[in-house]
Order: structure tokens, then sequence, then C-alpha cells
């Protein structure tokens, strides 16, 4: 949030309009167009064939199943599923095996959805399409980049693996938004299964489209696409770079002029790399070795069937988990829920709440795991993990100990109560822990004067030292209660 | 009917009358003695084939089913992709390319027991009409060694006529079978778009390329059509049902069939072409077809619509040839330089001009005026055959406009040299089937090829008036350049 927060002070009358192209992989068993392996990090050029390397003579037959896959991300964006066909995008470059790249042009499968935002923000979805992907190039020598190396090696394991382009429409106001936006797509392609949304892996790859205009104006100012954002982080800081250049650019009397601008991440600015002038003739024309797609109603409403919860119903279900009628979560939950969420993880939320959890602390809880490790919290045993946090919330175990177990469980799974006991956790009785209580403020008698006089902070050194003495078997809530019971 | 060379030689070895292997040989001897003068192959596969013939020899040996071509020795265009032998597509640029894999219709004549004995020479990637556009040289016509045999399937035209191969496969894009069939005085047949697999032929123009046979005989062309056709889950394009049988119809002859004689399809052609026309419509009459005379004014704009449609294509796929991963590569500095030294270097002139001007048609800003335009006109013409359709069971006109030329007369003229397919290139565009059957010579002696069109899936129509057609044709001199014994059906060398 302190990227919006920074942006509106450079913007000052200005507001930028964002656009996002995100390319995503589909996690389809082979490639779009030919039996290969779709697989990530393989030995370069094992998952090859004359088709995916364009020999001459082969030709490409689609992959239903990465249709299906297209679809089910076009439902989950409420878009329209359209009878559509293939073109041939033409350019040359190494590491695209026949020179052109099979997509979908003027008649995508998915067209006129949106995406809403945690916040019920709605997002519109242009388009939503299937093309091939292309090979890698590793350029070696030199600075690494195509122009100073001094040979290049191409890995053509990626060609041919299945994308889906998700357009938006220019509807995003902030770099904020649009990192919450990229998140939340993310968050739908696992729920869908369609993607395993690694930006890390290349497997998605997003361009941002940026324009300014004065606040309050309807109209759209001149774009620029900023390519090379490899993560969430690159995209904020790319955007706000991009949004402040074009402002500085239109302050100073001049026009923005629209180009492809690449996003230098050591340096944190864009480059220009072309202009609409010296942009590409892609020479789009009719695949004609493909046949139109037409999914028939009876596909689409198998797919859609077999759609599961989407994020934003997820979203709802916690809240109502969490929330009695008639007041709303506070916005830290909010934060907790959309991260659960957008992690996968709110089956652990709602498994130990029908466990008898107090949602808020399950929530809680699980908010904390999504944000350290989701991938090692999706294996967690839901039944321990409900077990655990019953343990901690009767205070059989303190918050600290709990943690404990918990990262037991993470690392090789088990029952929390023999964890526990292996470990000799147990949170102290309410008579020892009085005793306890007792003996650290007698022996800070200055410290007990400051917080009976109203110095609230000190609970915390009282806490620390009962940790001390009890070996941290004291639960910090059950410490405070006594303080506070002992000032009367 | 008379059966053709081809069933004899299956029917012979099948009944273990005479050896595959004997055939085979028999063949090849006649190709080293011919072929050096007739150029139509640029890859013999002297001991492929052998050890293939051998393979069926030992089949009928155990008293197993070698498959209705049981040692046929077949010319294959060397633009369709054979395992681990050079494909060149007559292109330098593929010169010493050995694919990794067999086209279908490659392994569907292995599956047939029929023996690939070579790859034919053509226009460089199918551009052409002559043979000439080969980097490897030309074609000679065996009618005529000063002429040529037409293109860009001319290698397997000639190997045919010459009797170094009872059948060929060639294809059509054009009219690159039918043509070269027309001026070598063999049968060649452009099957519906759909019926017989792309996957392995190298693409020249995708919408129109079309696999199909040559033979001496239209019972051999349909076997040979029976053989490769049908379903193919490789190519998306391949008609999804049974193909139309053929060879069983051939002799159904086409008592009550109504046949139209179009106009545009030979009045601008030359007087001994017109000629023959005419006479192959009374030779239809007298055995009951209903002859019409028709008019099908759109065909007049095939020609200019497939010569923006066909390079436009071909732009896209032939842009592969980079240098990088296959095929010539010249190096240079950096990639950019190294895709065009190469691409200079490795592709001819007409290549050259073809990319160039799909490349042209396919620009943002020309787009709607070339190739937008020419695909409305295609669609003018596929409903202007529809309605033709409506009236007739077939058509007929002529194949070409003229015979054989001289080699060298129209390679500085381009556009005369494209005039060549102007009775062709309309069924590309429709994608429907045509054959093209020998119907007599001109003054000079040279094969005239009559055409026969059908709507889609129509082979067994195309056949049979073509069969009927062939009955009635007079008598073809024999070729100057042949094996004339085997073209006679003797076995023992002339």
């Amino acid at each position: 949030m302190t990227g919006a927060e920074g942006q509106s002070a450079t913007l000052s009358g200005y507001e930028p309009v964002i656009g996002l192209e995100v390319h995503c992989e589909l996690r389809t068993e082979t490639k779009l167009f030919c039996g290969c392996r779709n697989a990530f990090g393989d030995e370069p050029n094992t998952n090859v064939c004359p088709v995916c390397l364009g020999l001459p003579g082969s030709l490409p037959v689609l992959n239903s199943k990465a249709v299906e896959l297209a679809m089910r991300i076009g439902l989950a964006l409420h878009c329209e599923i359209r009878p559509s066909t293939f073109h041939r995008k033409n350019y040359f470059y190494p590491d695209m095996p026949k020179d052109y790249q099979i997509s979908q042009y003027d008649e995508p499968i998915n067209v006129g959805g949106f995406l809403e935002l945690p916040d019920e923000y709605r997002v519109g979805i242009v388009r939503a399409h299937l093309e091939e992907d292309t090979g890698k190039t590793t350029h070696i020598g030199g600075g690494g980049r195509i122009h100073d190396a001094e040979y290049a090696l191409v890995d053509y394991n990626r060609a041919g693996v299945p994308l889906v382009e998700i357009v938006s429409a220019p509807d995003l106001r902030s770099a904020a938004q649009a990192r919450t936006y990229v998140a939340e797509l993310r968050s739908i392609l696992v729920a869908t299964d369609a993607s395993d949304g690694r930006m890390e892996e290349g497997s998605m790859r997003v361009d941002a489209n940026v324009s300014v205009r004065r606040t309050g104006s309807a109209e759209l100012g001149t774009r620029c696409e900023i390519k090379n954002l490899n993560s969430l982080r690159s995209l904020v800081r790319a955007i706000e770079y991009e949004a402040s250049r074009q402002v500085g650019v239109l302050e100073s009397g001049e026009a923005v002029v629209q180009q492809t601008r690449h996003w230098d991440e050591e340096a944190g600015h864009t480059v220009a790399l072309r202009s609409k002038e010296e942009a590409f003739d892609y020479r789009y024309f009719p695949e004609p070795d493909l046949v139109p797609v037409s999914p028939d109603q009876a596909w689409q409403t198998d797919v859609a069937a077999a759609l599961p919860p989407l994020p934003a119903e997820r979203r709802a279900r916690l809240r109502q988990l969490l929330v009695t009628p008639g007041t709303p979560t506070t916005a830290a939950q909010e934060d907790q829920i959309a991260t659960v969420v957008e992690h996968g993880l709110d089956d652990l939320v709602t498994s130990a709440a029908e466990d008898g959890v107090a949602p808020t602390l399950a929530l809680a809880r699980t908010a904390n795991e999504a944000s350290a490790d989701p991938d090692r919290a999706r294996q967690l045993d839901r039944r321990a993990y409900g077990a655990l946090l019953q343990m901690e919330e009767r205070g059989r175990v303190t918050a600290t100990q709990a943690k404990a177990v918990l990262a037991e469980l993470l690392e090789r799974g088990g029952d929390p109560l023999d964890i526990a006991r292996r470990r000799g956790f147990e949170a102290l009785g309410a008579d020892s822990l009085a005793g306890a209580v007792a003996d650290v403020v007698g022996a800070h008698p200055g410290e007990w004067e400051r917080y009976r006089d109203g110095e609230d902070k000190l609970a915390q050194f009282f806490i620390g030292q009962v940790m001390k003495v009890t070996k941290g078997k004291a639960d910090g809530k059950a410490v405070v209660a006594e303080l506070q019971r002992l000032r009367g | 009917m008379t059966p053709g060379p081809a069933s004899l030689l299956a029917a012979q070895v099948r009944a273990g009358e005479r050896s595959a292997q004997e055939v085979v040989q028999r063949h090849l001897d006649a190709l080293a003695r011919i072929d050096p003068e007739l150029h139509a192959f640029v890859t013999v596969l002297e001991d492929q084939a052998l050890a293939a013939a051998a393979a069926v020899d030992t089949v009928v040996a155990a008293g197993r089913d070698p498959g209705p071509l049981a040692g046929v020795p077949v010319a294959v265009k060397d633009n369709m992709c054979t395992r681990g032998v050079r494909t060149t597509c007559s292109s330098r640029i593929l010169e010493h390319w050995h694919p990794p894999y067999d086209a279908t219709v490659v392994e569907r004549l292995a599956a047939a027991g029929a023996v690939v004995i070579g790859k034919t020479n053509l226009d460089e990637f199918a551009m052409g009409s002559s043979t000439e556009n080969s980097a490897f040289g030309p074609t000679r016509n065996p009618h005529d060694p000063s002429r040529v045999p037409g293109g860009s399937s001319g290698g397997s035209a000639a190997a045919v006529a010459a009797g170094l191969a009872p059948l060929g496969l060639g294809s059509d894009t054009g009219g690159s079978i039918r043509q070269p069939a027309a001026l070598c005085g063999v049968v060649g047949m452009k099957p519906t778009y759909g019926t017989v697999s792309r996957y392995g032929l190298v693409a020249f123009a995708s919408s129109l390329d079309q696999i199909g046979p040559f033979a001496r005989t239209v019972s051999d062309a349909a076997l040979l059509f029976d053989v490769i056709g049908g379903h193919d889950p490789m190519d998306s394009t391949s008609l999804d049902r049974p193909p139309p049988r053929t060879a069983s119809v051939t002799g159904d002859g086409v008592d009550g069939c109504r046949v139209g004689v179009v106009r545009e399809l030979y009045e601008d052609a030359e007087p001994a072409v017109r000629a023959a026309v005419s006479a192959a419509a009374e030779s239809l009459a007298r055995v009951g077809a209903v002859i019409e005379e028709c008019s099908i004014p759109e065909v007049r704009h095939a020609l200019p619509a497939y010569y923006l449609l066909a390079p436009a294509e071909a732009s896209s796929n032939l842009a592969r040839y980079d240098g990088v991963r296959y095929g010539l590569r010249v190096d240079a500095p950096d990639v950019e330089s190294m895709n065009a030294a190469t691409r200079a270097a490795g592709f001819g002139a007409e290549v050259k001009r073809r990319v160039m001007l799909g490349t042209y048609a396919l620009s943002a800003g020309y787009y709607d005026a070339y190739y937008g335009q020419a695909q409305k006109v295609r669609t003018l013409i596929i409903d202007a055959f529809k309605r033709a359709y409506e009236q007739v069971d077939a058509l007929l006109g002529a194949t070409t406009p003229t015979t054989a030329f001289a080699i060298g007369d129209r390679v500085q003229d381009p556009w005369a040299m494209y005039l060549s397919d102007v009775f062709s290139v309309p069924s590309n565009l429709s994608g429907d089937p045509a054959v093209s059957v020998p119907f007599g010579s001109d003054d000079a002696g040279l094969p005239i090829g009559v055409q026969v069109l059908a709507p889609a899936l129509g082979e067994p129509m195309v056949v049979r008036v073509g069969a009927v057609l062939e009955a009635a044709a007079p008598t073809l001199g024999q070729p100057r350049l042949a094996d004339r014994a085997l073209l006679a059906g003797s076995w023992e060398p002339s």
C-alpha cells in the first residue's frame, strides 16, 4: 500500500490507467499441438518432436485438454465462450521453430468477462485466448543480451506449451490495484487447476499497458507497454516508475510517445525498446492447418459444472464463518482472508472451525502460515491442524508452544498431542501460573510500581520474565489476566 | 476393362509368379539407363527399395497378405518426408536434410506393399509449372527431351511416362499433378482437399496442397488413391469420414451422367487442345452421357486470386528455413544476418519472388486489398461450382492451354509460366477433385490432357468419366525417352 501512497504524491493531478496482459502456461500433460510432455525443468531439447520443432511437413493437432482449461479460465472470469479460430503471427525469432506463432486473433475462445477484486471492484476482461509458447533462448558471453552475446543456446522444450493470454480492460488505477489483480488472477488460475501461476518459473508472465491522464478526465492517454515484469514487486515498481515518467513528460509540455518499454529491475527504470512505427508487422492470417474450435453447449456445461468454488465465493464463505450478523470483518481480517484464499488454504480454516476452533483464531494462524510457506502448509493434515489449534485455544499449550508443535507437524507430520507431550509442553495450571507471576512481581518491585501506576506496556516485560522462569510454559494472555487481577 | 501395369504387377507378386525383388530390380535397371538424360529423380533408393522388396517377398512366401500394391515401384515427389532419406524439395536449403519421420502417405504405401524406388524432381518447394525451378536442374519430357515435363511434379510425371515406375505420387497446389500429367501423357488426379493426409508433405500453400496419384491408366490411379486416402489424426484438415472408394467403380461407365463442358476451361487454349476437348465430349455422348455447354465466369478470377493466396501462405510456410535448426546455414555475425544470408543463398529466384509477393499481400494496410479480396474471390468460386453441380454430375475442360513447351521458353516470363495453371487452379480453390486424362496429341505428337472435375468427394465420378475417356482416346505415340518394353508390358529390356 505504500506504493499507492507514494504515488499520489508524485502523480498529483494525474491518475494512471493500467491494463494488463497476462500469459499463463496451462497445466496440461502434453503440449498444445503435439504429444510431447509439457514439463518445466527437464533436460533441454528432450521434450521435442517434428511438430513442436516445426520440421518441414509436420502439422499441428489441437490438444482438447488445453481447450478445456482455456474454457475453465473463461468461465471463471465470467467470459462468453465463442466459436474461435487460430491465426499465424509471423515474425522471425530463433526460439520460435516455425518463425510464426499459432495464436488466436480476431476470434478468441473467451470474450467479455470480468474479474472481481477482493474489495468487489470489477476489472473488465476483454479476452482470454489460446496460443503456443516459444522456446527459450540463453545468450552466452558478452552481457547476456542478444546483441552482444557470443552465441545463443535454444531449448525447445517450452516450444508449443499451451498458453492462455488474458487481456484486461484499462480498468486498473494504481500499481497496488494492478498487484491485487494479478494476485487474484493467480488464485483463480490455481483454483481452477488451469495453471500453477508461478511467476518465478515463468509460467505466469505479465505485460502492463500504462498511460496517465488528468484526474477526472474520461479520455485515455497515450500508452506504453512495459515488458519483463517477472514478479509482483517488478510489476508495482515498473508501473509506479512508468506513470511518474509519463507525468514528467506531460508536465514538461511534451507528449508521451507510444512505445514498448523494457523494465530494468536493477536500474529501477523502463527503457524504450521500439516505437509504434518500429512495431513488427505480424501479418496475421488464418492458420490453414487447423480447423475452427467451437465447443458445443454440452461441453461448456460439463466444464462449468466441474468448476471448483472460485476465490470470491471462498472469501465470502470465510467472511460468513467469521462474522456475527451485523458486524463487518475488520481490515486485518480482510487481509487474512485474502491471503488464505490466495494461497488456497481456506480449507484449513473451515475444517478447524468445524472442529470447534474459534474461526478468528483459525483464520489468524492460517494466514500466518500462508504468508510463511503456503506450499508446505497445503500438505498439512487438516485433523491434526485443527487438534493443535484446539489445544492452544483451550490453554493446553501456549501460543509459543503451539508454534513449535506446528513447525514439527509441517516438518514430519504426526499427532500434535504426542508431539506436545514428547517435548514436555503443557500450559501451566492456574495455581502455578499465579505463583510464578507473584514471584516475578516480588522480584521486580520498581517495574511493578510503574505498571500499577498505569504503564501498561510493562506487561510485556512481566510476560518475558514469567516465560523465563516457567521455561515458556506460561500463556501470555493468562499472565496479563493475572497481572490485571493483582493490580485490582 | 484392361488392368493397368501396377495392378498387373501387384497381382503377379501376390500370386508368387514374380518376386517383388525382380520387379524392383527391373525398374531400377531401367532407371539407371534412362534417368541420366531424363533426370526425373533427385535421389534413387536402390538399397532401401530392394530391402523393402525382399520384405514383401518374405510376406508372400509366408502366405500372408502383402497388400494391394505388393512389390509395385512408386516414384515419390521429393517434397514428401521419407525417414532417414534426404527430402530436398529440390532446394539448396534442404539439400542435405534427412527427415526423422515418414509422411503418412509413405507409411500407407509401405503398408500396402508398395516400394518407393526414389524421390523425384520438382520445381523448388513445388513452385513452378515446368520443373525448371529445381536447384538440381530440369527434368525432361519423355516425349520430347527438349521440352519441359510440366510441374511442379514433373519428376513423378516423367518417371511414370517413361516406364521407370508404374505409379507416382505428386502434390497439387495449383495444378502440379494434373498439368505435368497432361504434358507427359499420363493420368494424374488431384483428390478432394482433406481426403489424403498432408502430414509429412512439406507445405507450399497449406489450404490448397493435396497429394495425389500418377499412373498410366485411370484404374491404376484409382488403386493408388484408395491406398493413400483416408482419415489421418495427424492432419487436422483430414476429413474424418471414410474416403470414397474408386478402384471398384472405375468401369461403371457414364450412361445417363450429366457432364458440363465449361467454356472458361478450354476456350483460351490452343486449337489442338480445344479440338481434343470437343472430341472428348463427343466420346462421352456416344456412351450415354448427357453433354451440356456451360459457363462459370467466376473461374476467370481464379488465377489472380491463387497467385495472392498461395504466395501468402508460402511466405509463412517457408519462414522456418532460417538456418537455425536444420538445413543450410550461411554463417554471419548476428542472427538476423545469418537468417538473411541463409535464405539468400538457399532459395532460388521463383521462391524468393513468391515469398516477397506473399509477404506483401499480408502486410498491414494491404491485407484487405490483396489477401482479403482473394479470399472473397475464392468463396465466389466455391459457390459458383456448387451452383454448376446442381445441374451436372461432372465438368469437362482442358487441363492446360498448351502442350509441353520448350525448356527455357518461359523462365524469363513468370506470368506466361503462371498461365500454364489457368485451367487447373480453380479446383484447388474449390477443394474439389479433378483428374487429367491423356486424350490424343498435337501435330508435333505432344500429349494433350483433358480434365474431369466433380464436386467434393466425387472421386468415383471423375474416375468413371476418366476411364471412358481413356478408352475412347486416340492412341498416343511412344515416348522417345522411355523403357518401351516396360511401357508395352513386356519384361525383357528393349
